[in-house]
């Protein structure tokens, strides 16, 4: 289990129509229960105002018809998700959570219901209450009947209204914060693959041996280790850069690379000067040359080269880092000591997405050797629109 | 006991694909332990098992990231293919920050070194090393079985631990496509007798034919339910129900005959173990 996964605890999302309703029931539940009382209070108020008296008995009556319709559009809603798990296993779809859950799917039956049937049953209620006996609501003709029925429908449409509305607000309000958290997370992931303590370690251990062998190569070597860090820090808290930025950055790490392969690394960057200055999104590159070591040149006996270049195409900005390393087929493999988890280029895919939707690809192929020398291997580009 | 030393001086055999750092750790060592001599320095893990196999050194310094194969692979390599009556080497393992690695050779006392080699780490090492040769050419003949057991038992644990580690849990694979040319062939698994490695690919051999698949053995394990498929070699995989009888040989290896199939496996001294109750 990765640290990160400890720092962000997220619960899992509810499995099934029924869970989620039951969650939203627990955490909104008081919520509606003081809408609905307010708007009890309201209605009762409202018509002592009319009548000019019995402010007590109108708000039991109000309350007691209020707290049924409650009852039954919360109670309707999550027998309908209950309902909805239910005929879905059935019939073995997946299950919706969200579906019956929240808005106005789950919400309209119970409303229905409860405008026949939360006045007959709140008029019972407060009669049960005060000893009182009212009139049958099934005899249309008395006033009281339709002001009671008119009050009901016009409450529980508006509570029904009022309690959805806060329950999308809610619902975004967690969406936009779900999103934030996300995009920490993954800028905190990036940062962490960029700074992966195996290559840190390692060049350590090289630097330190070259202190005693070279110490002015080893003083440079530092300087370019210093450089690649601060660099990839500032990337990452920037959202664009100079293109010729990112080479500088690549031509580090490769050299520190180089340092620690030897003769099994050669490298070629190739960035025209016309293009140096383009603003490109940070670390776009960095993750396919790391990539294009630690699955095609470092499992590779005999090593191999690796050429970044960056060329304009028409409209486009073609960047392509190509290796002469293993191949895809036994660098996808996963399961194999080192594997990655892709997300270096699941990050890149989806940054390209966030930044020029479907007008920027990621495009990752196999090279076949060809006559002029190049070997095989694997080459990715990214093409995007030139700023 | 220093008497053997004399006339014997030790070697030792360092695997390091990176070449700074294979020098440097040689460096080390010079200064160290100046007896100690350097038979070979190999980049990559096949050429660390090949050469130790040929120059049989005493101590082996195993980079765990190689090219290749990797250093684990390397020793296993080493203890099914070691030839009987030999003293086996000691290895120690030297890797950069690798988490489960590193917990799976603390729980082994296996020697371990981390790059970069602390100095005073280094110290105790040799020390270590020293002890053990030590101990080896103090006694004669049972000693020798006894320190191949040894590391036979921590290897063991060690490829269980790293390998009960994976990155990602595998789902298990159900249908084997073999392609033959233009026709692809789908063997449920099931059916599969026994997977051998040959060379890049696998070879799936069922009661009928056999196929040949372009993965390795090391990609398709974790894809086998090791409950139903039992690795009894390092190249060789096979279904625990097919195997009708077992049989056990003067070099602890052991014999396989199967049902449904003619052919004969060996299980290595590795994984002899699983079949004890025989």
């Amino acid at each position: 289990m990765s640290p990160l996964a400890e720092q962000t605890p997220v619960s899992p999302p509810p499995a099934s129509a029924w869970a989620a309703a039951w969650l939203r029931a627990r955490s909104q539940g008081w919520r509606h229960v003081w809408v609905v009382g307010a708007l009890c209070v309201g209605i009762a108020l409202l018509l002592t105002a009319i009548d000019g008296s019995g402010f007590g008995t109108k708000l039991v009556y109000s309350l007691a018809i209020g707290s049924i319709c409650t009852l039954i559009v919360d109670g309707s809603r999550l027998l309908m998700a209950y309902g909805a798990d239910r005929v879905r296993s059935a019939r073995g779809l997946p299950l919706q959570p969200e579906r019956y859950a929240s808005g106005w799917h789950g919400l309209l039956p119970g409303m229905l219901l409860c405008v026949l049937a939360g006045p007959l049953l709140g008029l019972w209620l407060g009669d049960l209450i005060t000893g009182n006996r009212s009139p049958s609501l099934l005899r249309l003709n008395s006033a009281n009947t339709r002001i009671t029925l008119v009050l009901s429908l016009l409450g529980t449409v508006f509570s029904v209204f009022a309690i959805s509305t806060l329950e999308r607000l809610a619902a975004a309000r967690e969406q936009a914060q779900q999103a934030q958290r996300l995009a920490a997370e993954n800028q905190l992931r990036l940062l962490q693959s960029q700074l992966e303590p195996h290559m840190l370690f390692n060049t350590l251990a090289n630097l330190r041996v070259l202190i005693g062998l070279d110490p002015p190569q080893a003083q440079a070597m530092l300087d370019r280790l210093i450089a690649f860090l601060r660099a990839t820090l500032n990337a990452s808290r920037s959202s664009s850069q100079p293109l010729a930025a990112e080479f500088t950055q690549l031509a580090d790490y490769l050299a520190l690379m180089a340092l620690r392969m030897g003769p099994r690394l050669q490298v070629r960057l190739d960035l025209p000067a016309a293009l140096a200055s383009l603003q490109v999104p940070p670390l776009l590159l960095q993750p396919l040359v790391e990539n294009a070591i630690k699955h095609g040149l470092e499992p590779k006996i005999e090593g191999g080269r690796i050429d970044v270049s960056a060329q304009a195409d028409g409209l486009m900005l073609q960047l392509t880092v190509r290796d002469s390393g293993v191949g895809l087929n036994q660098a996808a493999a996963p399961g194999s000591l080192g594997a990655g988890s892709g997300f270096g280029l699941e990050q890149v895919r989806q940054r390209l997405a966030t930044l020029y939707g479907s007008r920027a690809s990621l495009q990752l192929q196999a090279v076949v050797a060809d006559a002029e020398g190049g070997a095989a291997g694997v080459e990715a580009i990214i093409r995007m629109p030139l700023p | 006991m220093n008497t053997t030393d004399n006339h014997h001086a030790p070697r030792c055999l360092i695997a390091e694909d990176e070449p700074l750092l294979a020098a440097g750790l040689r460096a080390d060592l010079a200064g160290l332990w100046p007896q100690l001599q350097v038979v070979a320095t190999v980049g990559d893990g096949l050429s660390a098992a090949a050469q130790t196999l040929a120059l049989k050194p005493e101590i082996c310094f195993f980079d765990i990231r190689m090219p290749g194969c990797s250093g684990l692979e390397a020793a296993q390599a080493l203890a099914e293919d070691w030839p009987d009556g030999e003293s086996f080497p000691l290895i120690v393992f030297v890797t950069a920050y690798d988490d489960y690695a590193l917990q799976a050779f603390q729980a082994q006392a296996v020697d371990y070194l981390v790059k970069p080699v602390d100095p005073t780490r280094l110290v105790a090492c040799v020390k270590r090393l020293r002890a053990r040769l030590a101990d080896r050419s103090g006694a004669q003949g049972a000693p020798l079985e006894q320190t191949l057991n040894d590391s036979l038992a921590q290897l063991r644990a060690l490829l269980g631990g790293v390998a009960a580690a994976p990155a990602t849990p595998m789902p298990r694979l159900e249908v084997i496509q073999a392609q033959a040319g233009s026709l692809v062939h789908l063997v449920p698994v099931a059916e599969v007798i026994y997977f051998e490695a040959a060379d890049k690919y696998v070879r799936v051999v069922t009661a009928d034919r056999e196929h040949l698949i372009r993965l390795s053995l090391r990609d398709l394990l974790p894809q086998l339910d090791p409950a139903v498929f039992w690795q009894i070699h390092r190249g060789t995989v096979v279904q625990a129900r097919c195997i009708s009888t077992a049989r056990r040989e003067e070099s602890g290896k052991v014999t396989l005959a199967l049902r449904g199939c003619s052919d004969k496996l060996t299980a290595s001294r590795l994984y002899a173990h699983l079949f004890k109750g025989l």
